[in-house]
């Protein structure tokens, strides 16, 4: 199986409470360090595990190639994720301002034309704009099945997949003939989210996504990264949203601690009359 | 015509409490509008919608949409919207929403303001504002093209009240299934069976943490009946099996707004105050004073759960 991951490059998602206002209101992340999207991470994870026997991951039985749309600084992010164990990547060069969600949709489908994967996997929302509309647009732009807030995935021979999308209290399980778009929510990586053909059924994974060793970030350095133009992807670059200033949410205002139990239940009583 | 088309989300041919959401957005930007009921037994929930001021409500009866498949629907709902000259598409933010909103958006040409939680129309201009960055920014945005797609946080957006009158029913016919449709197949939906309120329309929620341990719900369950609420929980909490996994609040999980929220023996991650920051009056109980949940707590309580907690049942019955 060939597998299409597409991967952002966001500040420090553990941390987004310390982002600030620059002076024309944009949300500014200086001091933040820019990480994979976790999601993102989540479907590189995803991939290799559909590619690979799990008891011996380093033969991969099937291709991986990451995309970004990024400046070149993230190649770094892209060289790691070849030292996880992608084959390729792929960036296409463009800044967060030039791009919205259908712009990097039409990108990916001009990707995916060259490349013909029979499966291309996203977050289901990139932890900055957390927009959750590329996997959809894309989609609808290939005229190709999708499946989002996926938290497990079962590989039929390769062809198909069974998979489980996350919903208000109940999880609905969908057969998606391939090639299809996947987008996955953190729970697969479970343990035994995700069943490739390869892995036998009894096999666990730990929990998360795996790290890099040291000789294999080394091999990575030989292994291609390409470097294209938005336009070599996307003929028209025309925006559709646009976003201008943001502004921090109202502060909640500072509470209080109580003392004990029946202090608590006073306040919510007779102060925030909430009981 | 110009004017809003709100797409109703239903669950076993009942009107979901999400569509009244996405009906108030449509009655505060002011344009008329038409609401359309799609599904299997989409003409009898029809019946539930009619009393909300809406121009007309337009019925699709289907028995192959009883199953959601978004390759079925987005055709229908996108012709729809370009056959009554719809300038505006909305529909709520839940997963059904967030599904199928940006297909369609796709399939109009449309530009797409996702999960919002305001809107402002200054003259002849409309600017959406959506919570980003795991919630620590509210961006704003505009859409370029004629056609807007939307989707509105339930809540931000209170469900819209009755307003009397009787819209008049319309049934028009489906679109043609997209062809990817014969690529997908519905196999089962597995409910979770929880007995207690959803938590995304209770008013008050007591969410525990990984600490609870065994003692989940033994410890919280009592709790929750005293307040007649519904139970929630943290994705650790979860992930140990400790509570169901449909209980999750935060970022992968519900988002919550209720008048109270209580955290039990919960830290206080980002992704789980992106969950439920939005709520009224937030109570936290936690033996570490330092546990970041104190910053956004109104009320807070350090002290062991496994005490504070029965003291709290006690008291409150007393
Ligand atoms: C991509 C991503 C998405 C995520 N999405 C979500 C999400 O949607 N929802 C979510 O909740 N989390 C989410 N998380 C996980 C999140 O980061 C935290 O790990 C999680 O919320 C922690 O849960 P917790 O507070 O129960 O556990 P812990 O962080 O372990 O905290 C336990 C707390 O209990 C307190 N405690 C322990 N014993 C007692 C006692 N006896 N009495 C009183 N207090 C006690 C401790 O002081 C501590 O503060 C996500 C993480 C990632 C990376
Ligand atoms: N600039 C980008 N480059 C590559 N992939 C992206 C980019 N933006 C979004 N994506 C992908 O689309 C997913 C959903 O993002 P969004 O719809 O923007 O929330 C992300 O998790 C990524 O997989």
């Amino acid at each position: 199986m060939k597998i299409l991951v597409a991967v952002k490059r966001v500040a420090d998602p553990d941390n987004l409470n310390k982002i600030k206002l620059s002076a024309q209101g944009k949300v500014d992340t200086t001091g933040l360090e820019p990480k994979p999207s976790p999601y993102d991470d989540y479907a590189l994870e995803t991939a290799l595990r559909l590619t690979e026997n799990g008891t011996n991951t380093k033969a991969r039985l099937g291709e991986v190639v990451v995309v970004t749309f990024a400046p070149k600084d993230a190649e770094q992010m892209l060289r790691a994720m070849l030292g996880t164990g992608a084959d390729r990547a792929i960036r296409v060069d463009a800044t967060d301002d030039a791009l919205d969600g259908d712009l990097v949709a039409r990108g990916l489908k001009g990707i995916v034309e060259k490349e013909k994967p029979d499966l291309v996997l996203l977050g289901y929302q990139q932890a900055e704009s957390e927009s959750n509309e590329v996997g959809q647009m894309l989609a609808e732009y290939l005229g190709w099945p999708q499946a989002t807030f996926v938290g497990h995935i079962q590989s039929e021979d390769d062809k198909a997949l069974l998979v489980g999308r996350e919903i208000e209290g109940a999880t609905a399980q969908v057969r998606v003939t391939l090639p299809a778009v996947v987008t996955v929510l953190d729970k697969i990586v479970k343990p035994k989210s995700v069943q490739s053909k390869h892995t036998p059924a009894t096999h666990a994974y730990p929990e998360g996504v795996r790290f890099a060793a040291l000789m294999a970030i080394m091999a990575a350095k030989k292994k291609p990264l390409a470097e294209l133009k938005l336009a070599d992807v996307a003929a028209d670059a025309t925006l559709k949203v646009k976003y201008g200033a943001a502004e921090l949410p109202p502060k909640r205002a500072a509470g209080v601690k109580v003392k004990d139990v029946k202090e608590l239940v006073a306040k919510l009583k007779t102060e925030a009359k909430v009981v | 015509m110009a004017g809003t088309l709100v797409v109703a989300e239903l669950s076993e041919g009942k009107v979901r409490k999400s569509t009244f959401s996405a009906i108030a957005f449509a009655k505060q930007v002011g344009a008329p509008f038409a609401v359309l009921s799609l599904g299997a037994g989409a003409s009898e929930a029809a019946k539930d919608l009619v009393a909300f001021g809406a121009q007309k409500v337009l019925t699709v009866d289907d028995p192959s949409f009883k199953d959601y498949v978004c390759e079925r629907v987005a055709p229908t709902v996108a012709k729809i919207a370009k056959d009554g000259g719809w300038d505006t598409v909305v529909l709520p933010a839940s997963t059904f929403g967030k599904d199928l909103a940006p297909r369609v958006a796709a399939k109009l040409g449309a530009g797409y303001a996702p999960d919002i939680n305001l809107v402002k129309v200054e003259g002849g201009a409309r600017r959406y504002r959506r919570p980003t960055y795991a919630g620590n920014a509210f961006s704003w945005l505009e859409i370029a093209t004629p056609v807007h797609v939307v989707s509105v946080r339930q809540t931000e957006f209170p469900a819209a009240e009755p307003s009397g009158g009787a819209s008049p029913i319309e049934a028009v016919p489906r679109a043609p299934d997209d062809a990817a449709a014969a690529r997908v197949q519905f196999v089962k939906l597995e409910v979770g069976k929880s007995e207690r309120p959803d938590l995304g329309e209770a008013r008050v929620v007591v969410s525990g943490g990984r600490s609870l341990k065994e003692q989940f719900k033994q410890v919280l369950e009592p709790l929750a009946d005293a307040l007649g609420t519904a139970l929630g929980a943290s994705r650790a909490a979860c992930d140990a099996g400790y509570a169901p996994p449909e209980l999750q609040v935060g970022q992968t999980g519900r988002t919550v707004a209720p008048q109270l929220y209580v955290a039990v023996g919960i830290s206080g991650a980002i992704q789980h105050i992106a969950g439920m920051k939005g709520s009224k009056v937030i109570v936290a109980i936690n033996k570490d004073p330092e546990a970041p949940i104190f910053q956004i707590a109104d009320y807070g309580l350090v002290q062991d759960l496994f005490v504070a907690v029965p003291e709290l049942l006690k008291e409150l019955k007393g």
